[in-house]
């Protein structure tokens, strides 16, 4: 794709932005999407799976909790985690959301709110692959309001016992364990910051439990139909009288700032990863364009097509630049929740809208699993509303700007 | 056992080559560098040998370049390489087959090998020489296309491939080998990998620590390029009317007897 001095990707020359040890991450995991999951990933969506084999293969190569330090993670910067989750979406949002629950959901909880006999149980063997684990946080009534969720967590003795239902929870029924966030009779300790407390008070009692998927009670039901995100194991998770024991209970995280501080983490991969869609169907188009011939010259010689590329072209390295920027503000311990939001909600969007024109270049064959471009296109409908609402994170923004809550 | 593995810094492959017509020589700016690929077997199966051999096994990657490029080498360090020894000097520039090998020979008789691991061709020179030379100015034996090796008792033991079938060839003890494709794929990096990669040394050399008697560069060669030309641009396909499936059958089977392809 590149040529002598101008990249028709990479226009801006972003990449020049990057380390050495960031290249090599970049062209690391784009070598194992090229090999690995761009050959098969047609065929995992439309049969509607993803091979559990490929979690041992993501750890092996480091990627599952890669920003994490000590336990068997490699300590690498929050940029590092952000190439590797766009090289990921590259190929497909299925696989980077595999990584995404279990580096940014499940290990991170485990990571910030657990204790080291916790940490040390579960992380090296997450961060390995031979452990999945998932999150359940959404409920089948409570999306973008978890603070009414129903799951409850009563003590008997020493023990807790579990009783809820959890819906739309990525890697449910291969998981191996589950963080499942319940609400309890638990006071409010610790709340995260005084302009939360309206939202702590609501959900004053909720508490995170590591719930082995072997447990008595707790049962995973696969979500089908699906046709977005197909390349993916989404699942409902039913906690029946659940019993797990005191030390199941995540010491550190009361309230909703315990899977919101998650959920914080597993956004800002997206942010990146959107764009790595947005590449791969700009790329498609590009490429398309130059070959397709109609009326005896290539469809990308005609102005409108020219326009269509170049405005994905501006908005998919605008969106990378932004991406950057914010992973430069994470590593320097700078970046605010908010402007997670203003990433994922910009990134995701323009992304189906890339993705969208992408598909109108390739007309009928851009409906086809042959290209990648629906894949995307239709992965992209899941990603504008998982882990945040494109609605939710524009109230976020909205809230800052204007110092006026509109949530309710 | 010091296992030392040539690799060459070229132009990203997958980049349109561009020759400046003044120098004839490849142009390397406005590209990314990048691992031979031919050498990333090479380093695969260099690591393969160490992990075999355990112990106080090394493995040392050895580049001829432009310190500007030494960077790249992080590479293979992320992948597993121990140390990287870079020879940079101006003075290399312009250097044909004959007087790469004999500075690189130079070079790593300083550096010191038990086992010499070189790929077998270059993605920009392709000339596919550079082993055999080598392994003459450093008086080692040479075995090429290796598809498997061991080290057992201090001697070398490897299975070529050609094209009739498989040979084992034995030989001592310092010695070079040049891998086949079939080695085995080049593994990836793995994240801890590219995080300890940077701890790692690369050591610069440069004509004056090797104190040389013959001229390197343009002046130490004996070959020039005198003349260069881009491959001809493929001509469009041949296209057949047929009537009906059956007959498009016969007519790409005639084609492919055609060509003795079938």
């Amino acid at each position: 794709m590149k040529t002598l001095g101008v990249d028709a990707v990479d226009f801006l020359d972003v990449g020049a932005l990057l380390s050495d040890e960031e290249r090599i991450v970049r062209d690391t995991v784009r070598a194992f999407v090229r090999d690995r999951v761009l050959p098969n990933v047609a065929e995992w969506f439309e049969d509607g799976t993803l091979p559990r084999a490929l979690g041992k293969q993501l750890g092996e190569l480091g990627l599952l909790g890669m920003h994490l330090r000590g336990y068997g993670c490699a300590g690498a910067s929050a940029v590092a985690y952000g190439i590797a989750c766009m090289e990921l979406e590259a190929g497909d949002a299925g696989v980077r959301s595999f990584a995404s629950v279990q580096g940014s959901l499940a290990m991170y909880a485990i990571y910030r709110w657990g204790d080291d006999g916790q940490k040390e149980a579960w992380l090296p063997r997450m961060s390995a692959g031979d452990a999945i684990g998932c999150f359940g946080l959404t409920e089948p009534d409570f999306g973008s309001n978890p603070a009414g969720m129903r799951t409850y967590a009563r003590r008997d003795g020493a023990d807790w016992v579990l009783n809820g239902t959890k819906m739309w929870i990525t890697n449910g029924s291969i998981a191996d364990v589950a963080i499942v966030w319940a609400n309890t009779d638990d006071d409010a300790h610790g709340r995260a910051s005084a302009a939360e407390a309206q939202d702590v008070r609501k959900a004053a009692g909720i508490r995170g439990f590591i719930v082995p998927t072997n447990s008595k009670g707790f049962v995973a039901n696969d979500v089908h139909r699906k046709l977005s995100l197909r390349a993916s194991i989404t699942s409902e998770l039913v906690l029946q009288d659940c019993r797990v024991p005191p030390d199941a209970v995540l010491p550190n995280a009361r309230g909703l700032a315990g899977p919101l501080a998650c959920l914080n983490e597993a956004r800002f991969g997206i942010i990146w990863g959107a764009m790595g869609a947005a590449r791969a169907c700009y790329e498609t188009a590009l490429d398309y364009a130059k070959t397709r011939v109609q009326f005896d010259r290539p469809i990308g010689g005609f102005q409108i097509t020219q326009q269509k590329l170049v405005n994905m072209l501006l908005e998919l390295n605008k969106g990378t630049l932004l991406a950057l920027h914010l992973g430069r503000k994470k590593d320097a311990g700078q970046l605010r929740p908010s402007q997670v939001s203003f990433g994922k909600l910009n990134n995701v969007r323009e992304a189906l809208a890339i993705a969208r024109e992408a598909r109108t270049i390739l007309g009928a064959n851009g409906v086809t699993l042959e290209y990648p471009v629906i894949r995307h296109m239709n992965n992209l409908e899941s990603v504008l509303t998982y882990e945040g609402t494109s609605e939710m994170h524009t109230l976020i923004v909205g809230k800052e700007i204007t110092g006026l809550d509109a949530f309710t | 056992m010091k296992i030392v593995v040539t690799v060459k810094l070229v132009p990203d492959p997958n980049s349109e080559k561009k020759i400046d017509p003044n120098t004839k020589r490849l142009v390397r700016t406005g590209v990314e560098t990048v691992l031979n690929p031919y050498d990333e077997y090479a380093l695969e199966a260099a690591l393969q040998l160490k992990e075999r051999a355990g112990g106080d096994a090394t493995v040392t990657v050895f580049t001829m370049g432009p310190e500007a490029l030494k960077e790249t080498l992080r590479k293979a360090l992320a992948m597993g390489a121990d140390e990287a020894v870079m020879l940079a000097d101006a003075a290399l520039e312009g250097s044909d087959v004959s007087a790469t090998s004999y500075a690189m020979a130079q070079a790593l008789k300083k550096t010191g090998f038990d086992l010499l691991i070189v790929g077998g061709l270059t993605d920009d020179g392709s000339t596919g020489a550079v082993p055999g030379a080598l392994a003459e100015y450093l008086g080692v034996p040479c075995i090429t296309n290796a598809r498997k090796a061991e080290v057992t008792g201090g001697a070398l033991q490897v299975e070529r491939e050609t094209d009739s079938g498989y040979q084992t060839v034995r030989g001592p003890l310092p010695a070079l080998l040049t891998t086949a494709l079939t080695f085995g794929e080049p593994r990836y990096a793995s994240l801890k990998g590219i995080m300890g990669a940077k701890k790692k040394p690369i050591a610069i050399l440069t004509l004056s620590d090797l104190g040389l008697d013959r001229p390197v560069g343009t002046d130490g060669s004996k070959t020039q390029l005198v003349n260069f030309a881009p491959p001809p641009v493929r001509g469009k396909g041949k296209t057949i009317e047929v009537a009906d499936a059956t007959a498009g059958a016969h007519a790409i089977f005639d084609f492919l007897k055609e060509k003795k392809l079938v």
